[in-house]
This record gives C-alpha cells, sequence and structure tokens, in this order.
C-alpha cells in the first residue's frame, strides 16, 4: 500500500508538472502529446502498480514492474535518439542561417560603400 | 613570404606558357573564375596569399570565407583587395566552403577553385586546374601524383592510400591525393556544392568526390607540388594519427552508405 501511495503521487506530480509545462506553452504540440500520454500511463501503473502483471507473464517476464522497466529503458533510448536528431537538424538549419547572414552582411557593405562612393562624387 | 617551392624540379612546377596560350588562355578568357579561399584566424598569412594569387592569376576573383575569426582576417582580406564574407561563428571548412559555392552560384562564375589561407597551395598550378576542367567536372590538385616531395608515414599514409585506392576505383582513374583541399570545378558541381556540402572532418574533401563520382560526374587529377604551411606544423602525433585513420574509415564508410 505504501508502494502505491509513493508511485501514485510521483506520477500525479510528473502528470502535474507537464501539464503546468503545456499550460506556459513552454512544450511544443508535438512534445506536448508525447509527455502528457506517458504521463498517464505512468499515473495508471502507479495506482495499480500490478496491473501488468498478466501481460509480463504472458510474455515470460516474472513481473509487471520488470516489463515497465524495460519498456521504459527502451522508451529513454528511443527519446535519446530522436533528441540527436533534432540537434543535428537544428544544427544544420543555424548553419544555413549562419551563411545567410554572412552573404547579407556583405551585401549591405556593399550598399554602404556604393552610398558613400555617391554621396562623396 | 616563404618562397620555397618543394618541387623535386621547379622547371615543370611553373606552367608552360607557350602551351598555356594554345589552350586554356582562351577559355579562361570567357569563363568567370572565382577563389574561394576558406580563413580561420589567418590574418597572418592570407594578405601574402591574396596577393600572390592576382599577382599571378589577374583574371579571377578572389573571395575569403572568413570562418568566424577572432583576428581581423576578414579587414586584411578586404585590403589586400579580395571580397570577403564573414560567418558569425566557425562552422569549420566545410560550412565555409558551402557559404562560398553559395556565392559563387548566386553570382554567376563558371568555375570554382579552392585554395587554402595557409599558403601552401600554389596559386600558379590554378590555370592547369582550370584547363583541365575541360574533360572532368572537378579536377584535384594532387600530391604525391610525381611532383613535389611531399611524404607522409604511418597509419596517416595507411589511411590515405585506402582512400586513393578506394576512390580510384569509383572514378575509374587514379587519384592519389583525395583528401588534398586543392581543387577546382565547374557550373553544375557549384551548383550542387552551394546545397550540400558536408561540414564533417573529411566529409568535405572525401564525401563530395563520392557524391560527384555517384551523379555521373567525372573527377580527375593534375599532379602538383604543394609548400610547407607558412605558419603552424600539422600534427605528427601517433595517437592522432591513428584517430585520422579511423575516422578516415568512418567518413568513407558513410560517404559509401548513405544516399
Amino acid at each position: 500500500m505504501n508502494l502505491t501511495i509513493l508511485t501514485g503521487a510521483t506520477a500525479l506530480l510528473f502528470l502535474g508538472f507537464i501539464f503546468e509545462l503545456v499550460r506556459r506553452r513552454r512544450l511544443r504540440e508535438k512534445y506536448a502529446v508525447l509527455w502528457i500520454f506517458v504521463g498517464v500511463i505512468v499515473l495508471g501503473l502507479g495506482l495499480f502498480p500490478t496491473a501488468l502483471n498478466h501481460v509480463a507473464i504472458a510474455f515470460g517476464v516474472a513481473n509487471g514492474v520488470s516489463l515497465v522497466l524495460f519498456f521504459g529503458v527502451m522508451f529513454l533510448l528511443l527519446v535519446c535518439l530522436h533528441l540527436s536528431w533534432e540537434a543535428s537538424r537544428l544544427e544544420d538549419e543555424t548553419r544555413v542561417l549562419a551563411e545567410e547572414v554572412a552573404l547579407l552582411r556583405l551585401r549591405m557593405d556593399e550598399q554602404s560603400e556604393r552610398t558613400e562612393e555617391r554621396s562623396a562624387s | 613570404m616563404t618562397d620555397t617551392l618543394h618541387a623535386a624540379e621547379p622547371d615543370t612546377a611553373a606552367p608552360d606558357t607557350a602551351a598555356e596560350a594554345a589552350t586554356g588562355e582562351a577559355a579562361r578568357r570567357t569563363q568567370r573564375v572565382l577563389i574561394i579561399v576558406p580563413a580561420w584566424n589567418e590574418a597572418a598569412s592570407i594578405g601574402g596569399v591574396i596577393a600572390e594569387i592576382e599577382g599571378a592569376l589577374p583574371f579571377v576573383d578572389v573571395l575569403v570565407v572568413d570562418d568566424g575569426s577572432t583576428d581581423d582576417t576578414a579587414a586584411v582580406a578586404r585590403s589586400a583587395g579580395a571580397v570577403a564574407v564573414r560567418l558569425p561563428y566557425n562552422l569549420g571548412v566545410g560550412g565555409a566552403m558551402r557559404l562560398g559555392y553559395k556565392y559563387a552560384r548566386d553570382h554567376g562564375y563558371d568555375i570554382a577553385i579552392q585554395v587554402d589561407a595557409d599558403g601552401q597551395h600554389d596559386p600558379a598550378y590554378v590555370p592547369k586546374l582550370i584547363d583541365a576542367l575541360s574533360g572532368s567536372a572537378l579536377v584535384i590538385g594532387a600530391r604525391f601524383a610525381g611532383e613535389g616531395d611531399y611524404r607522409v608515414r604511418g597509419p596517416r599514409r595507411w589511411a590515405m592510400t585506402m582512400l586513393s585506392w578506394v576512390l580510384s576505383r569509383l572514378a575509374r582513374t587514379k587519384l592519389t591525393d583525395t583528401t588534398s583541399g586543392f581543387r577546382a570545378c565547374n557550373r553544375e558541381l557549384i551548383a550542387l556544392f552551394a546545397d550540400w556540402y558536408p561540414v564533417e572532418y573529411l566529409g568535405d574533401t572525401v564525401e563530395t568526390l563520392v557524391r560527384a563520382l555517384r551523379l555521373g560526374y567525372r573527377v580527375s587529377q593534375i599532379p602538383v607540388a604543394m609548400r610547407q604551411r607558412q605558419l603552424g606544423t600539422p600534427s605528427h602525433s601517433p595517437a592522432k594519427a591513428m584517430l585520422y585513420l579511423g575516422r578516415a574509415f568512418l567518413t568513407l564508410f558513410l560517404a559509401l552508405v548513405r544516399r
């Protein structure tokens, strides 16, 4: 019973935190949906830790907690991979921006030089 | 500026003007040529390099891509008569070159030639590179091809041998120096490289070759003698050489499997 209180309370805090982030528009919608989904699953499992025992036994896993641990690790690996992918994409995008900034700066310099020449003559 | 040519035979190193006049002169007058010089904190050497290029090649334009330098590379380049474009932060040679190719594409250049800012590439070979472009889309100015006496040993050499072997098969012609940064390409490849140019170390040389060959462009090389760097020394530690070999394998592998 103590365990259920611990996991249930943690899950509630987690879900509340996500909700607050979404409410303050700190998370993009795609991430918000993902994390609310995760939060709801965590809350369900927190309140009923034994709910997955039958599924676990069917898969040949000793109990539900082990199964949750396994899927949890897999999920975190996927999230890390996704973040690496996002970081690479963002780096590509900032690279393009840096190039554009450099070209714009060059064009501006040339323009101001031309106006200076015109005003001088 | 040191002027010590590392060539075994300085006579053949300097372009033969009589032969040049017959082949390349006409093409050079009609084609617009841009020399792209990627530079990162090269204020000490960039002025001499630009002066040498403009002295030897009056028909070209010079673009210096200042890759987020903290010294006054761009200002020195500008006062030496080049166009200098400044990146807001350091992107690496690949990033600088893509910007150079973008500039070449936007300004309608027919030929873009990469020359390093440290003075190891002799602009006297540029007319030869341009002439060779009549038969291929990309021409590499290559060491180890008979001219000059540049030597490397150990893992670094194995890496270069491995790269040369694989890329020579792909290109169906002998390529002895695939990591050379002294290279010229035509209008079609300028358009390709303006949008796509790898940033990773070695990717800017090896992966671009693989991509160009995959797309059916011809790649060839001409022998050049490279000079000692004017400033700074290449690293010679064994650990770094092994790392280089590993990266060469990885880069080549990724270049071959990537779409």
